[in-house]
């Protein structure tokens, strides 16, 4: 095998506007290692693999492959140098079968027929060689994230990929489907393939990677060994300063039931029934965890909660019922009831990206009195108010004029969490605290969410992150194909367990 | 991040816009066969150097200022109200019927009482579209439109079968009573010796067009239904979320547009024809899109916007009086500027938006 390394980079620059995403970047990658990429939102990750990618031109830098300089000025030019990429959010034709959509845009000529016969032919060979399992004939749509994702994979392979960059591949799989995914890499490893995984996830980097590089601010911090590090110096080089992995608390003291969900049903507007009866209640000073992959309920949980999505069943707060379907089901009620609710998309519903900071303060909470002065809203008041807010939960900058949007991730959410949390509720629903969210924030929002749960109010959290959920949760269920597979206490139990009840594999039985 | 100042933003795009359609209209004319400069000295000569050419500009700005806000405050809500047309043509059946079914002791109490008229005339036009997107779904663009077709045939049939009166020829009401006549700008600054806008249309109307963009002003930024009609326009997922109802603040924002819109014929037909005629909106109700896009959705942007409209229809008209080009290039002007400042906004602001940045970072 040559000493050349499969990949380098030298001295990649690359600005947007006044912003440096990447500041004299250089890494090579050796072949047949796999070579992780580790950093914030914001890092410039992404950047980076885009310009590799050829979606973006470096603004100064030379990229060599197998020793050889080349330019990448689009993606077909990448493609033709042997770099194949699985992005985090596929790229797949939902009603097109996996065939039809590996040799989408690699067809051989006018007519579909012998490509399809031919890649099939590759496919198997592929498949027997990588242990890369797939039904060629079935639809994208029909077949799950998991398998998808093989696909991309497939898809890259087909075109002849020695370089295979893989942007937060297990976002969205279960713990089972990432070692799957993991062993197809180890595979791929060893048959001589280049990987370059990048991922926010130290567990993954620890687990599979040869080599890592750290990114921050633009910059590359350092690049070492894996087998000569650990995750607390990754996360350190990551945020610049020491920071705590495990949340920091106390053993829940349970109070009353404050939230009961009876039988919960919702079906939606496809006629898919997405809750099949949940049953669960969440106790005052408690943090519940509900666990699963992104798209087993949980989102329509919240919703329903939240007010903004019509349900049938039960559901109580403090023993009073909530309507379900009337002109009661609303927010405005829900919030009047004393919950609270951090939204999973903080972009979409959390917040108004163009209002200001000030506006977003008061964002579900606009009808207040408190907040009107006459006719009119009292934009002083919630100005000096949202001023104060912002410093005490120590969001960056601290400007109540500034548009939302032009906050980082983890500032916004902060936006959102001061809000919901300065209100003092009963109940807080949390969906998905620190998704695109920077480590140092983390911390942060979690202290916030623990210190909500000992002033004796009752959370339930939603996340998709195993780890969030075991570290921050009192209690944990997990939601599977809208129904609660079982309940554990977070202290009694582990990540495979909960990752065979998130594959579906009932509480009794895992 | 902000790319451009705000000022730039406000200012500098619709101006350079403005002046890339009064390059394309000069080109036009040139086709034409006449002088551009010629022309444009003869539009700001009938227009602003003399003032009864201020008093029709201003009486053409009251009409855009009502349109131009009715659209701004449907956009707010993301709605995009085509249908003040017609909306304006019913309001001029309510200014209509207030004024002559309703024995006024003195104008300024019929002004409150036309405008109510007008109001609640152009928003029931307004309100059934409006029910029709919230709760069916039905394209607002589409309904509104074709409300227009509508409220033009309904205005025809009530002139012609209903209030004509006996023996008239022509399809229209007869005069309001003497006590419902408005003050021209004539009545109110014209001295002996200044005979200020004499023969010219402007009327107390136009304060009350100033008073509307104060009142959406504040009822946009300032209010609470202000700051739901806002947030559902930039975001329904996040409303929902907020507990904003989507069917109220689509229905609410309507009604709010649609008696604005309608409010314009307490100008048209209380103040200048004091009789009900046929088409008495004369196309205003499509120019509040051209005012309102022009204008930002903001009250001042459209104050100023409209200010532009009435000098290019005036100036038109008096290119139409003394040259050999048709009042009609005066709308290829509106659509230039429509084109500019609407569909092409961001052919303008994107190499502005560099500028600026090669000059902030060269600073």
């Amino acid at each position: 095998m040559s000493k050349e390394p499969a990949i380098e980079l030298r001295g990649i620059s690359k600005a947007f506007g006044p912003v440096q995403a990447n500041k004299d970047i250089s890494i090579s990658v050796m072949p047949g290692t796999i070579h992780g990429i580790i950093g914030e939102n914001g890092a410039g990750k992404s950047t980076l693999m885009s310009i590799l990618y050829g979606f973006y031109k470096a603004d100064a830098g030379e990229i060599f492959i197998a020793g050889k300089k080349t330019e990448i000025p689009d993606s077909q030019a990448a493609i033709g140098a042997g770099i194949g990429m699985v992005f985090q959010h596929f790229k797949l034709v939902q009603n097109f079968t996996v065939l039809e959509n590996i040799i989408l845009g690699a067809e051989d000529g006018a007519l579909l027929r012998p490509s399809l016969a031919k890649a099939r032919e590759t496919l198997t060979d592929l498949a027997r060689e990588y242990e890369l399992n797939v039904d060629p004939d079935a639809l994208i749509e029909e077949v799950g994230v998991g398998m998808q994702q093989r696909v991309e994979i497939l898809k890259a392979l087909y075109r002849q990929a020695d370089i295979l960059i893989l942007d937060e591949p297990t976002g969205v799989l279960t713990p089972a489907e990432a070692d799957q995914l993991f062993r197809i890499l180890d595979r791929l490893r060893n048959e001589g393939k280049t990987i370059i995984l990048i991922t926010h996830k130290l567990r993954e980097i620890m687990d599979i990677t040869d080599t890592v590089s750290v990114m921050r601010r633009g910059e590359m911090t350092a690049t070492v060994k894996t087998s000569e590090t650990n995750p607390e110096e990754l996360a350190e080089l990551m945020v610049g300063r020491k920071v705590l992995l495990r949340v920091d608390k106390l053993p829940a003291q349970p109070g009353d039931k404050v939230l009961q969900v009876e039988d919960l049903r919702f079906i939606d507007s496809a006629g898919v029934e997405r809750l099949k009866g949940i049953n669960l209640d969440v106790r005052a000073g408690e943090i519940l965890g509900i666990a699963g992959v992104a798209g087993n309920g949980q989102s329509e949980l919240l919703e329903i909660l939240g007010g903004y999505a019509t349900a049938t069943g039960r559901i109580r707060m403090n023993g009073r019922d909530l309507d379900l379907t009337g002109t009661e089901s609303d927010g405005q009620s829900r919030r009047a009831a004393g919950i609270a609710h951090v939204p999973e998309d903080r972009q979409s519903e959390g917040l108004i990206m163009n209002f200001s900071a000030w506006e977003n303060t008061v964002f579900g909470y606009h009808l207040d009195p408190a907040w009107q002065r006459g006719l009119f809203m009292d934009n002083a008041a919630i100005k000096a108010e949202a001023a104060e807010k912002m410093q005490r939960f120590d969001v960056r900058p601290a400007n109540p004029k500034l548009a939302a949007k032009n906050f980082s991730g983890g500032n916004q959410q902060k936006i959102v969490l001061a809000r919901e949390i300065e209100r003092n509720p009963e109940l807080l629903l949390v969906g998905q605290p620190t998704r695109g969210v920077d480590i140092g924030a983390i911390e942060f929002i979690h202290k916030q969410i623990v210190a909500l749960r000992d002033a004796g109010k009752a959370i339930l959290l939603v996340s998709v992150e195993l780890e969030e959920i075991l570290s921050l949760a009192d209690r944990v269920v997990v939601m599977f194909d809208g129904q609660i597979m079982g309940e554990r206490l977070a202290a009694e139990t582990n990540e495979k367990e909960l990752g065979l009840m998130m594959a579906g594999v009932s509480g009794d039985a895992a | 991040m902000d790319r451009m100042p705000a000022w730039a933003d406000a200012t500098l795009v619709p101006l350079i816009s403005l002046f890339l359609a009064a390059v394309l209209s000069a080109i036009v004319i040139m086709a034409i066969g006449e002088n551009p400069i010629s022309a444009f000295m003869l539009m700001v000569d009938g227009t602003l150097m003399r003032s009864s050419g201020w008093g029709y500009m201003l009486y053409y700005a009251t009409n855009f200022m009502f349109t131009g806000l009715a659209v701004a405050v449907a956009f707010h809500a993301r709605l995009f109200n085509i249908g003040g047309e017609g909306q304006a043509l019913l309001g001029g059946l309510g200014v209509a019927l207030v004024c002559m079914y309703i024995p006024w002791p003195h104008w300024s109490l019929a002004i409150f009482g036309a405008s109510v008229g007008a109001a609640l005339f152009g928003a029931a036009w307004a309100y059934i579209p409006a029910v029709l997107q919230a709760k069916r779904g039905s394209h607002i663009v589409i309904t509104t439109i074709m409300f227009n077709f509508i409220a033009a045939a309904v205005l025809n049939y009530v002139l012609v079968n209903v209030l004509r009166p006996k023996g008239a020829q022509e399809p229209a009401t007869g005069f309001f009573p003497d006590a419902t006549a408005l003050p021209s700008f004539f009545d109110m600054f014209a001295t002996e010796g200044s005979r200020l806008f004499r023969n010219s249309p402007a009327n107390v109307t136009f304060f009350l067009a100033l008073a509307a963009c104060v009142a959406v002003w504040l009822l946009i930024w300032h209010t609470r239904l202000g700051y739901q009609i806002r947030a559902f326009g930039e975001r329904e997922s996040a409303a929902k979320y907020a507990g904003i109802n989507p069917v109220r603040i689509t229905v609410i924002a309507m009604l709010i547009s649609g008696g604005l819109a309608g409010m314009m014929a307490v100008n048209t037909t209380m103040g200048e024809a004091e009789r009900l005629i046929l088409n008495a909106t004369e196309g205003a109700g499509f120019i509040g899109i051209a005012v309102a896009l022009m204008g930002r959705s903001h009250p001042f942007g459209i104050f100023l916007a409209a200010l532009l409209f009435g000098f290019l229809y005036q100036g038109g008209a008096e290119l139409a009086l003394w040259t050999n080009i048709p009042r009609e290039l005066i709308v290829v002007i509106q659509a230039l500027v429509i084109l500019f400042t609407g569909a092409l906004d961001n052919m303008v602001r994107m190499p502005l938006e560099r500028l600026f940045l090669i000059l902030r970072r060269t600073s």
